[in-house]
């Protein structure tokens, strides 16, 4: 989790993950692959469909999020590393909950996502690791907040003296 | 489109066949390298020496090939009026490279929508498997279907 150990990760942590843009290409060119809907599609299947008009895949703009947060913790923890700062493993996330589509994510849109810790707790099954629970969000550039979810994931816990 | 099944054409309690999806190493990296730049997702070795334990799909992958079998199987057959949310995915266990997954849905409970009576609600449980039926990945969300006699 931003290149800290479970240990030093406080609850109230906020990151901002930075942007992500969505095009007209990308949007379809994402529905192609993994959510050919109509409205996900066309313009011409947007207008008939529920969001009334073309609009992003919430896998999109799921997948936007998470693009974000890698960058995000990659730069914490090249910074914390060229301080001489030994880094932790990476975790994967067993899971998520809570995700809430709010509002459709259009073409030309931009989506400020954010991290904030909301808690941790040892892992039983894996003494060397832990798991951070955090709320995450996405605003448009209107400052509608259309996007948000409950994550986790495994962090590793500082190594025994 | 009059072919589409509507709400009422489905019944709490009905599972519906999702199909398969060959999972491959080139589409793992692929996505990965797009949206989820992990050593783990990207290459063999860091798979291997990490907890997953290969090279291993990002759990956004999973969810958008879940998509995918979802769109396929059922939604384009279907008036789908899309979702606003997912309560729970579980990623049980880490989907590799040369897996083939296989999907089902069970629509664990269905109502109209009290606010707009065009709109349809299913409660639904997906669950996706690999080839020796292994569950890898669980979902909880809601879909909503037009209703046909509003």
């Amino acid at each position: 989790m931003m290149g800290l150990f479970l240990e030093d990760v406080d609850e109230g942590l906020a990151v901002d993950l930075g942007s992500y843009h969505f095009t007209r290409d990308s949007i379809i060119a994402f529905a192609r692959k993994y959510d050919p809907q109509p409205f996900h599609l066309s313009e011409e299947g947007g207008s008939r469909g529920p969001f009334g008009g073309l609009s992003a895949s919430g896998w999109h703009t799921a997948a936007g999020w998470m693009k974000c947060y890698v960058k995000a913790n990659d730069a914490a923890r090249a910074k914390l590393e060229a301080a001489g700062n030994v880094l932790p493993e990476l975790g994967p996330g067993p899971g998520f909950t809570n995700l809430k589509w709010l509002k459709p994510v259009y073409p030309g849109d931009t989506l400020r996502y954010s991290c904030r810790v909301t808690g941790k707790r040892d892992l039983a099954s894996k003494p060397k690791w832990g798991i951070v629970f955090s709320m995450n969000e996405g605003i448009n550039q209107k400052g509608e907040l259309v996007y948000s979810f409950e994550g986790k994931v495994l962090t590793a816990r500082l190594p025994s003296p | 489109m009059s072919d589409l099944l509507h709400f009422e054409d489905y019944a709490a309690g009905q599972v519906i066949d999702l199909g398969t999806y060959a999972v491959t190493a080139a589409e793992i990296r692929e996505f990965a390298s797009e949206f989820d730049p992990l050593p783990f997702h990207l290459d063999e070795a860091a798979g291997r020496a990490s907890l997953l334990g290969g090279l291993a799909a990002s759990g956004w992958h999973v969810c958008s090939m879940l998509m995918r079998m979802i769109a396929d199987s059922w939604l384009n057959k279907s008036a789908s009026m899309g979702s606003n949310g997912v309560s729970e995915v579980k990623w049980l266990k880490p989907v590799f490279a040369g897996e083939t997954l296989s999907g089902r849905v069970t629509i664990v409970s269905k109502r109209v929508s009290s606010k707009r009576p065009e709109m349809g609600i299913f409660e639904c449980l997906f669950e996706l498997f690999n080839q020796e039926g292994v569950k890898k990945t669980e979902m909880t969300a809601v879909v909503f279907m037009r209703v046909k006699a509003a």
